[in-house]
């Protein structure tokens, strides 16, 4: 309940519409992995899913940040069910890929921005390993490629206050590693798929 | 309500939503061809959206007071909204933005409400026009600064500056008319409207030679023609709503229907240029706010100074 109306609030505010090219039919675990640009990225991605989805989808959040109020560890922990960690103080016990391998057993759906960091909104940067470690883990697991659009212009990169621009989240096809894969060319495909999500105007 | 003109101006939009949606379902039954299917497809969409809309602005009419300025408001914050998702702007117009949705839009619908005709006709002109090219420039990025600036100033020409004189309507002292200035206003979105419609029919019907091809298929001289003279004739029979005799009303839809066509078609060559099809997606069947307000756009300035020189 609570949790539908925050997710249409953000959808409302950034005038978000959500597009996917294959509608889920099932509740399998995912993971979501994204272009990044904007703080409001890991939130529109979580609003513009359908409800049972969303019920499952866990974001992430910085212990530091979204602890520190009692409004935004309401948010975490209670509405968005965020995984929660600690920057910080990195150690064996807190280690993210645990955790997403961890939520994921459990039936999660997870949100990754594989470029590490947030970029200025322009061409995708390099991805980084996590992905690749979660597959070898879990050689099975479905990616989906999300294009995140116009976020960075609702929110840019070290503005706070937001401008209510058009934006859209596009879900693409499911990818999976296929056997034998090597690192490079698995990283190499799921940049790729997600690049051309950026083309998909319906 | 038991003003007779309000309720006239009622009934016909009531008949005209219902005979275009029994319209749209009868050709959604009979359509053959897969043209004809997609049309009818179309037609009960926008008429599905049509009630709504009409509903809306006939609610925030009848209840009157400053509700009317809040609708107009909001879709000129919907508008403005679209034009700039279309228009490329970069980080360093970010501040400016937030300007221009949260303080100039308001402001600019504030001084309607309050009646302040002379800082209502200049406010955006020029205090919005020298500021935001001022805090654009204070941002630092120089990159195609002069084009940045202008999308900016003329999105809030058109979506903010133009749309705010239809709210504006309300605060004229028309001799003669003290207290029935909602009538008028509604018989101006009446006009408007119809004549979109009544020229997308007679498009449909009889219309053969495009008018400008390249930067709207759709309007053919067909069309015009049938628009504007059908338009000219139901203002002037509806003359008695207005503070107009029937020459004059005739004459003002008249204006007001060139200045639909007008509006309709230069926010069509922004569409090319840009390189959409509609607005945004936000109304089915009808594109977005801004492919609905285009005839509206430059009609009201027209309208409500023609309606102020002559009769205030």
């Amino acid at each position: 309940m609570i949790d539908s109306i925050v997710a249409n609030t953000a959808r409302m505010i950034c005038g978000c519409r959500a597009r996917w090219i294959e509608p889920p039919i099932d509740t399998e675990p995912r993971v979501y992995y994204a272009n990044h640009s904007s703080h409001l990225d890991a939130l529109m991605i979580w609003a513009s899913l359908p409800t049972p989805l969303r019920k499952q989808c866990r974001i992430v959040a910085a212990a530091d940040y979204w602890l520190a109020t009692r409004v935004r560890r309401w948010l975490a922990n209670d509405v968005f069910k965020a995984i929660v960690i600690d920057r910080k103080n990195p150690s064996r016990a807190n280690n993210p890929i645990d955790i997403f391998v961890k939520s994921l057993d459990e039936g999660d759906s997870v949100v990754i921005f594989p470029e590490g960091t947030r970029g200025a909104g322009g061409e995708l940067q390099e991805f980084r390993a996590g992905l690749w470690h979660i597959v070898r883990r879990r050689p099975a697991q479905a990616f989906v490629p999300v294009w995140l659009e116009n976020l960075s212009r609702v929110l840019p990169k070290g503005e706070f206050l937001p401008v209510p621009i058009l934006s859209a989240v596009t879900f693409g096809s499911p990818v999976r590693r296929e056997s034998g894969q090597r690192r490079d060319d698995f990283l190499d495909i799921l940049r790729n798929r997600l690049d051309q999500l950026r083309e998909v105007h319906s | 309500m038991n003003d007779p003109a309000m309720q006239t101006l009622l009934g016909i939009v009531f008949g005209a939503l219902v005979v275009g949606t029994i319209v749209a379902m009868i050709m959604s039954r009979r359509a053959t061809s897969e043209r004809l299917q997609k049309l009818a497809a179309n037609l009960n969409q926008r008429m599905r959206a049509w009630w709504i809309m009409a509903s809306i602005f006939v609610v925030s009419i009848l209840l009157g007071g400053k509700l009317t300025i809040v609708l107009f408001g909001l879709t000129a914050f919907l508008a403005f909204r679209e034009f700039v998702t279309l228009t490329p702007t970069r980080r360093g117009d970010h501040r400016a933005l937030f300007w221009a949705f949260f303080i100039i839009i308001p402001l600019q619908f504030v001084l309607v409400a309050s009646n302040w005709y002379g800082l209502f006709a200049i406010f955006i002109p020029v205090y919005a026009y020298i500021f935001i090219p001022v805090r654009i420039a204070l941002a630092g990025e120089s990159e195609n600064y002069l084009e940045r600036t202008s999308k900016i100033q003329w999105g809030l020409m058109i979506c903010v500056y133009f749309v705010s004189h239809v709210p504006a309507l309300m605060m004229l002292d028309i001799r003669d008319f003290e207290g029935r200035n909602a009538s008028l206003l509604f018989f101006f979105i009446l006009i408007v409207q119809l004549n979109d419609v009544l020229q997308y029919v007679f498009g449909n019907l009889f219309g053969r030679r495009k008018i400008a091809p390249v930067i709207s298929p759709n309007k053919t001289w067909g069309g015009f023609i049938g628009g504007i003279t059908s338009v000219t004739v139901i203002g002037a029979l509806l003359y008695w709503t207005t503070p107009f005799g029937p020459l004059e009303a005739a004459g003002m839809s008249l204006v007001i229907a060139l200045m639909g066509f007008a509006g309709d078609l230069t926010l069509s060559a922004v569409k090319r240029d840009l390189g959409v099809k509609d607005y945004s997606a936000s109304l089915p069947g009808h594109g977005g706010v801004m492919d609905r307000m285009d005839s509206v756009v430059f009609a009201a300035p027209l309208f409500f100074h023609l309606t102020r020189f002559f009769y205030t």
